[in-house]
């Protein structure tokens, strides 16, 4: 699962990221955010979401995107 | 009157509390397996950092079993008083709308603040006065709600230590009897440390015990 600060919401750990990779020559750098991934082994993929909604993402301040991998 | 204060694993505010609550009334820990709520008046969610806050704070000590006692004690009109870690923890489990983010500046902030009394209509605040000064010490106290809610504490113009929104400092939910704060009035109540203003928050609470002032 691949956590995000929903769009709209001030990120400032983006927007320090995003200022120290200039200061190291990386130039055209935008839009940095910083989420959180969470990995695991689950039986049944469909309590993913319900998963997400009620304990690995905060759905009012995070977006997640499920990721399955057989 | 008697409070109960929580202790979850990493509760670090939980004896401050005790004793601030003990200075107005009884004060008991409970812990945070524990489903008895010890018959206590009121409830105070402490600050620290319980569970080691993973994941985000405050986010998984909301399904510890005395956080089941506490949403049932808060749906029957009992007072919910929580501080900081304990704000974050009653947003987390719904019985307070809005979130905690990282602070703007991503700094650890402790310091004194001034505070605004903008609700006196709350068992939290019947008793204080206009301005409280009292510490906050917290990475993740960024208020953040996207619909209106019952502001009971500002930050003074130039005191908000986090870029919570409009210098929101404390809310209270639609009936009035569970209170969030991320300052701590704990912290103020001997003026060996600077301040007692805090103190007010906890006779409020005993007045509104006391009274048995009847919650909206």
């Amino acid at each position: 699962m691949l956590i995000r600060p929903k769009a709209g919401i001030l990120d400032p750990q983006g927007q320090a990221v995003q200022r120290a990779l200039p200061a190291l020559g990386f130039d055209g750098v935008a839009n940095v955010h910083v989420g959180r991934l969470v990995e695991l082994d689950v039986e049944d993929p469909e309590q993913l979401p319900a998963m997400c909604e009620r304990l690995l993402a905060n759905p009012l301040i995070e977006d997640y995107e499920i990721i399955e991998q057989a | 009157m008697k409070f109960g204060v929580i202790r979850f694993p990493g509760t670090c505010d939980d004896v401050d509390a005790q004793l601030a609550a003990a200075r107005v009334g009884e004060a008991e820990l409970l812990w945070h397996r524990d489903r008895d709520l010890k018959g206590v008046d009121a409830v105070i969610v402490p600050g620290g950092f319980s569970y080691g806050d993973y994941l985000r704070a405050g986010a998984i000590a909301r399904f510890a079993p005395v956080m089941e006692s506490v949403v049932e004690f808060a749906r029957e009109g009992g007072l919910v008083l929580g501080i900081c870690n304990g704000f974050q923890i009653l947003c987390e489990s719904g019985l307070l709308p809005g979130a905690l983010l990282v602070n703007n500046h991503l700094k650890f902030v402790f310091r004194q603040v001034q505070l605004d009394v903008v609700d006196h209509n709350t068992p939290f605040t019947r008793t204080c006065p206009p301005t409280l000064s009292i510490p906050v010490k917290h990475t993740t106290g960024r208020y953040y709600a996207p619909e209106p809610v019952q502001v009971v504490l500002r930050y003074a113009p130039g005191h908000n230590p986090n870029g919570s929104q409009d210098d929101i400092a404390g809310v209270v939910n639609n009936a009035g009897n569970v209170f969030g704060l991320m300052p701590h009035p704990e912290h103020a109540v001997d003026a060996l440390t600077g301040s007692t203003d805090g103190l007010a928050i906890f006779e409020s609470i005993r007045a509104a015990v006391s009274e048995r002032i009847p919650v909206a």
